[in-house]
């Protein structure tokens, strides 16, 4: 048996999401797997639309209504499956034990409060204190946030505030309920780095001093290598690779990860170098390429990747890596022919 | 000596905040608050900084979308800041917005947008245009057969393509390019990088490169300005600033970079308190001495002049002295 701090504080298990369009179906979450044990940072990457944000806004089921999930698809929180809760214990979970700071800020603002009033009355919704406890609790989280002049920007609107103050504003509203899981769905896009520093020094304080768990989206891999203790990259709606981030950083197994890292300029580096660039973009989500998503991207990919599909499965015995992939990568980030996973037998 | 292509000598831009109908006009927002900067044929200037320090308003300048308030812009010697010298020269200074959704009409065609400007300078007959509409596809990286397409069409990246068509249809000597990449995802942001330094290394044009990723910034350019509040911090040879900054808010900002390399998590950083002060009313003596970790008593009053620190930078610090001049 583990221990019961080992356990899952939220497991997803074949979570799969679709849009029916007039011009066929969408899936933006293809039956994805993961889950995140207490005062875990877990950060989820990929290129644009691959699905990052509807995965994230499935756990506080506040997709869409046109995005459908396929039965089957589980949720555990606790234990509990969230895609089956009543609305109503679904609103006493979301904001108070699992918040979510989203990547559009006007999704959380109410543009017509003060903002030192919208936190105070996610503060009084979740814990029973006086309107002065409040107010200072409210200080507080404002302070943490790194907005000067707390008690002066109280009484702001959040139209008579810079966009990375809005966006630190909803960091102060999410974490005003003391969560057990924060999801960040790319907290930190609009900001400064200066200030992007500032707010991932405050989520890895507030994840040694509380435990709590993070999921944490993003394109930026700097913000991953900094923050994450494991990485999910998504692709075309699909997990295609987990693992730690010392793991993934020093060996990625997926030709798609080892694009994404190479992409990125280094600061550290001397030479100016051509970037390395994955082909290609993105591809339709109406019109997938057949067998492996990323195939027609991949400069390792053989005729059998446009046939059969690979799926995610264990990379070595030692850890909990995952890979789906043909062809994973070596130490040096060849391909490893002989460690043709069993998928193909 | 090779002469500057482009030439900014002490230029200011303050808008009036506040001013209703009767409004005096008493307080400003200097967002651009005195800039001197020399950008010379073939080369790549970065222009890094804070939000709200003045860094598209500079761009914008530039290519004469605006006037300065005060200070000349200089074109090959020639004083920008006339309007008949503007419409003359203006199609030598293209630029390329960031947000590569709301920058194309939804409502053009693709051979449409890229040939507007040739339509409104009156270059070429139609054949003509739609030649080079093709030729710029191709350059960028499109199927011409793309030209019929509209926007709504095209993924984020290769809508920015086809800004830089745009951009580059008059054959101008100097393109700003106002935070190209940051809407883009990485492995875009990588193509795009490319295409700009093949595209200067075919035309020898000069880019005023505006971004908040300072990777990107060290990637493309040959020099880097480092603003804060609508002044100069440092101005230096790319590898210069890079591997020997001095402003302590150039220290502050390269070391507040998320390095993609987990070892280095536990590296010393440069945490900066507070926030930007607001341009209406920056701190009196040197702008950052409110945020700066080594600041001293005499930078409360005293305000930095840009000086030469070495032969390949200069800095507006107390800290140093003018290394050249004496
Ligand atoms: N309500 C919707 N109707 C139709 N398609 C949708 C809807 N919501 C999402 N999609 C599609 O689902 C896919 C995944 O979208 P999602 O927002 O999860 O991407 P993402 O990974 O968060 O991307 P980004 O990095 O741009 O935020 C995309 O192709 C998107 O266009
Ligand atoms: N037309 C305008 N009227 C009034 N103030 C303006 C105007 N344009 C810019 N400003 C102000 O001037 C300052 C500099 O703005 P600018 O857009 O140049 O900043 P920036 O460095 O490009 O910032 P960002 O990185 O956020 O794009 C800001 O305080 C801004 O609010
Ligand atoms: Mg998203
Ligand atoms: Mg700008």
């Amino acid at each position: 048996m583990t221990s019961k701090e080992e356990w899952p504080l939220l497991e997803v298990k074949n979570l799969h999401a679709s849009i029916s369009t007039t011009k066929g179906n969408i899936i933006p979450v293809n039956s994805i797997s993961y889950s995140i044990k207490p005062g875990e940072i877990v950060a989820l990457v990929g290129e644009s639309g691959s699905g990052k944000s509807v995965s994230a806004l499935s756990i506080m089921r506040l997709n869409a209504p046109e995005i459908k999930y396929k039965s089957g698809s589980v949720i555990n929180y606790k234990g509990k499956n969230l895609l089956e809760l009543k609305e109503k214990e679904m609103r006493r979970l979301r904001g108070n034990e699992i918040s979510m700071i989203f990547q559009d800020p006007m999704f959380s603002l109410n543009p017509v409060h003060r903002i030192g009033k919208q936190i105070a009355e996610t503060v009084k919704l979740h814990r029973k204190v006086t309107p002065k406890e409040a107010k200072d609790i409210v200080l507080d989280l404002l302070k943490k946030v790194g907005i000067p002049d707390p008690e002066r920007r109280m009484s702001n609107y959040p139209h008579q505030l810079s966009g990375g103050m809005r966006q630190r504003v909803m960091i102060a509203m999410a974490l005003a309920c003391q969560p057990t899981l924060l999801i960040a769905d790319e907290p930190t896009t609009a900001l400064d780095v200066t200030i992007q520093a500032q707010i991932l020094t405050l989520i890895r304080n507030l994840q040694e001093e509380t435990g709590i768990s993070v999921l944490l989206i993003t394109h930026d891999l700097g913000v991953v290598a900094e923050i994450a203790d494991r990485v999910l990259v998504m692709y075309c709606g699909k997990i295609v690779e987990e693992g730690t981030v010392d793991e993934l950083f020093e060996n990625p197994l997926h030709p798609y990860t080892k694009g994404l890292m190479a992409s990125v300029p280094e600061l550290s580096e001397h030479s100016k170098r051509r970037l390395e660039t994955i082909p290609g973009s993105v591809p339709n989500p109406l019109e997938l390429p057949k067998g492996c998503n990323f195939c027609d991207r991949c400069p390792y990919a053989s005729e059998e990747c446009g046939e059969k599909e690979p799926v995610l499965t264990k990379a070595s015995a030692e850890s909990d890596r995952q890979v789906a992939c043909w062809y994973p990568l070596g130490k040096k980030g060849e391909i490893n022919h002989y460690a043709k996973t069993s998928n193909f037998s | 000596m090779q002469k500057p292509l482009i030439s900014l000598k002490n230029v200011k831009k303050y808008f009036p905040v506040g001013s209703g109908l009767f409004g005096k006009r008493d307080r400003w927002v200097k967002a651009v608050d005195g800039v001197s900067l020399d950008i010379y044929p073939g080369e790549t200037v970065g222009l890094v900084g804070e939000s709200g320090c003045g860094k598209s308003t500079i761009g914008r300048m530039v290519v004469g979308l605006t006037n300065p308030t005060e200070g000349e812009i200089y074109f090959e010697d020639i004083k920008l800041t006339d309007y008949r010298s503007k419409k003359k020269l203006g199609k030598n200074l293209q630029m390329i917005f960031q947000d590569p959704y709301s920058s194309l009409n939804p409502r053009m065609t693709i051979a449409d947008i890229i040939q507007e400007p040739l339509v409104l300078h009156k270059i070429g007959t139609k054949k003509e245009r739609r030649k080079r509409v093709d030729e710029l596809l191709e350059r960028v990286g499109l199927a011409s057969h793309y030209g019929g397409r509209y926007p709504n069409q095209f993924s984020g990246g290769q809508r920015q393509r086809i800004g830089i068509a745009r951009a580059l249809v008059l054959e101008p000597k100097l393109i700003v390019c106002d935070e190209p990449v940051s809407a883009l995802d990485v492995s875009i942001q990588a193509q795009i990088l490319n295409l700009l330094k093949e595209i200067q290394e075919d035309m020898g044009l000069s880019y005023l490169f505006i971004a908040h990723g300072i990777q990107a910034i060290k990637h493309i350019s040959d020099k880097v300005a480092v603003m804060y509040l609508g002044k100069m911090a440092e101005f230096a040879k790319t590898e210069e600033l890079f591997n020997n900054p001095r402003h302590p808010y150039t220290k502050a900002l390269l070391s507040a970079v998320p390095e993609p390399d987990p070892k280095l998590r536990n590296r010393e950083r440069i945490l900066l308190k507070g926030d930007l002060p607001s341009p209406s009313n920056p701190p009196m003596g040197c702008r950052f001495h409110t945020r700066c970790p080594m600041a001293m008593e005499k930078c409360k009053e005293m305000e930095p002049r840009l000086l030469s620190t070495s032969e390949q930078s200069m800095t507006a610090c107390l800290l140093y002295k003018d290394k050249i001049a004496t």
